[in-house]
């Protein structure tokens, strides 16, 4: 088991935002290993699977805000496809609560912080 | 019952039928109250079979009660529980034990009833069955083989006239009287203009046969409306909704037989069709009271 | 095309808790189309029987495969070696493919992942729609291409039954259409009503007598 927290980020929001918390020097945990992808729609159930699988512990999928995908629809997609990996999961007696998928503006660098902490957070509430 | 059946249809008189539900079981006492009730004021009495795809005990069964206890009985025979050959053997013992009118339905579906995983049949439907009995009228089975002791029976048909769609129901009802028919009871009507309209369809087609309004009372505005949603060919107007809902509580079913009572009045003494068929199941009791109060008794 | 869908999840669980080692074979064929049991669908069913062996401490492997047609012999034979390392395959082809791999590898419990259902089509992405019976004596000509053995409830052919609901929907479901409306819908609109309006004689139900067998030459 890795303890990683997946961080799925689509490169025209989530990957901007969390590059501008980096360099901002915003702090978040180390268990977040980010995966770069084209659209958050590039990924999918079987991505989610196979990150838990490898022994992770969360998988989130950042997109972007309703509206903004550059390819038109991929984030709404990626909602459903998550929706979907969260229900395959529970078939196989796991937690749906450490998948899930967010949306932001590349220029969010708080809020991706945020959502990558509040995951952190719920996983060692569950493990309490 | 001096008259058959089809003696009464070839009269001028104006026809009235009702129907009986058997147990659900064996015990055939309270059918039997029903029975006695009910065969000296009625022209025949319809058992039902296996109605809504409910088991009861079989039509057959109950249709042997009712001459045995000196009255007239229409056996109703569906195509969901046999295939040609139980629909044919059942045929010949209904006529051997005297039963001599069969009302061909295709039936309901197996899923609004009480045994929903069972297989359904279906090998014939409603006008293959008409079709079928008179082949065994003509002494031959349906193989073309011939038999040692045909039937005669009446044969009756079921119609909607308040189908919605009503045009496809009209191309099956022509088919219906093209195989020969004697008598229609139509599923449940509460607008004389659907009537009206369904008796003009009719005659064109066929002027013989006698054509028998099914009179199902609602005795309480929810029910009218439950039926309106859930029961197919069903349309009870906005009226008698209304009517329905003004009765004073305790008093709906006194309210849904005078409603019925005057529509069988306006049918008769507009001469719109040959009788009645009512249905008042869990109510046969108060079918006298819905006669007396059309004047039929 | 067949249409198929998995299993529920514990049933097949359940049928696979005697073996630990699995092989899961998918079909590039109908399966894949209708998103049953095609090398995606094998991928997440292999996936989630590895998480959920881990859930309850259970060792277990899975291997997968795909085969492009699982109804046929050779391509099934195909995946011999894969076979010779399992207790069990998890077959996601149809009941015919399902069959196949049974034939195929005699000595090997084949279990099925998925239940096949009808011959039906796409009415959109990912609503699927039963179409044909397989009955042997296709009328479709008569009814203007709507199969009432499948599509009416009751299978009639005198129709519609009385149980027609208001606006041409099925007695038994507020959401499906009365095939005889449609039927008749279909044919008025090309003036051939006629077909709807003459008698049709009770039908050969043993048109195919099963267990079905169709020799066929090649052109």
């Amino acid at each position: 088991m890795t303890n990683d927290i997946i961080a799925f980020c689509c490169e025209n929001s989530a990957y901007t935002a969390a590059d501008i918390a980096g360099r901002e020097g915003l702090h978040y945990s180390e268990r977040v290993k980010i995966v770069r992808v084209p659209c958050a729609g590039r990924v999918d159930a079987i991505h989610v699977l196979k990150a838990f699988e490898n022994g992770c512990a969360a998988v989130l999928v950042l997109g972007c805000e309703s509206g903004a995908c550059r390819h038109i629809n991929g984030n709404e997609r990626a909602k459903k496809r998550i929706e979907y990996a969260k229900a395959l999961l529970a078939e196989a007696g796991m937690s749906q609560q450490n998948a899930a998928m967010f949306n932001l503006a590349p220029n969010a660098p708080h809020k991706f912080v945020k959502i990558v902490q509040d995951a952190e957070k719920s996983l060692k509430g569950a493990s309490e | 019952m001096a008259n058959t059946f089809r003696d009464t249809l070839n009269t001028k008189k104006f026809i009235v039928t009702a129907e009986a539900a058997p147990a659900k079981g064996a015990n055939v006492s309270k059918i039997v109250e029903h029975i006695d009730l009910l065969k000296d004021k009625v022209d025949a009495l319809n058992v039902t079979d296996n109605q809504s795809s409910v088991l009861r005990y079989p039509s057959t069964g109950s249709c042997l009660l009712i001459k045995e206890h000196g009255g007239e009985a229409i056996l109703q025979m569906t195509c969901r529980d046999r295939n040609r050959l139980a629909l044919q053997a059942d045929l010949l013992f209904a006529w051997s034990r005297g039963i001599s009118n069969v009302l061909c339905l295709t039936g309901d579906s197996i899923d609004v009833g009480d045994h929903k995983e069972a297989k359904p049949v279906f090998d014939l439907d409603s006008v293959q069955l008409v079709h079928l009995v008179h082949t065994l009228g003509s002494g031959k089975d349906m193989s073309g083989n011939d038999l040692d002791g045909g039937t005669g029976f009446c044969v009756g048909v079921c119609a909607t006239p308040s189908a919605d769609p009503i045009e496809p129901q009209m191309v099956k009802v022509k088919k219906k009287l093209d195989a020969g028919v004697d008598f229609i009871q139509t599923q449940a009507v509460y607008q004389l203009d659907d009537l009206k309209r369904f008796v003009d369809f009719v005659r064109k087609q066929d002027s013989k046969v006698k054509i028998l309004a099914g009179i199902v009372p609602a005795v309480s505005a929810g029910m009218a409306r439950y039926m309106n949603d859930n029961v197919p060919g069903i349309t009870v107007p906005q009226q008698t909704i209304d009517e329905l809902a003004k009765a004073k509580k305790g008093e709906g079913v006194a309210k849904g037989i005078e409603i019925a009572a005057r529509f069988i009045r306006q049918v008769k003494e507009q001469g719109v069709c040959d009788g009645v068929h009512i249905m008042f199941i869990g109510r046969e009791d108060k079918v006298p009271e819905i006669l007396a109060a059309a004047n039929l008794l | 095309m067949i249409i198929a869908e998995r299993k529920p999840f514990t049933e097949i669980r359940q049928m696979l808790a005697p073996y630990s080692r699995v092989l899961t074979v998918g079909c590039g064929t109908c399966v894949t189309i209708c998103w049953a049991g095609g090398e995606k669908e094998v991928g997440i069913l292999a996936s989630q029987l590895r998480l959920a062996a881990r859930e309850d401490n259970k060792e277990i492997s899975v291997e997968e495969a795909t085969i492009e047609r699982q109804c046929e012999k050779e391509m099934a034979s195909s995946i011999r070696d894969k076979v010779s390392n399992v207790d069990v395959v998890l077959s996601m082809g149809c009941g015919a493919g399902v069959q196949t791999l049974a034939q195929v590898f005699e000595n090997v419990p084949v279990i099925p992942a998925l239940n096949t259902s009808f011959i039906g089509m796409p009415e959109q992405e990912g609503l699927w729609a039963e179409m044909c019976g397989a009955c042997g004596d296709c009328f479709l000509d008569r009814t203007g291409g709507i199969c009432p053995v499948v599509r009416c409830a009751k299978g009639i052919l005198n129709g519609p039954c009385g149980g027609t609901r208001r606006g041409g929907k099925c007695e038994i479901d507020v959401n499906k259409d009365c095939a005889w409306v449609l039927v008749y819908r279909r044919l008025n609109g090309q003036g051939r009503l006629d077909m709807m309006e003459k008698y049709y004689q009770p039908k050969n139900f043993r048109a195919v007598k099963r267990p079905g067998r169709i020799a066929s030459v090649k052109a």
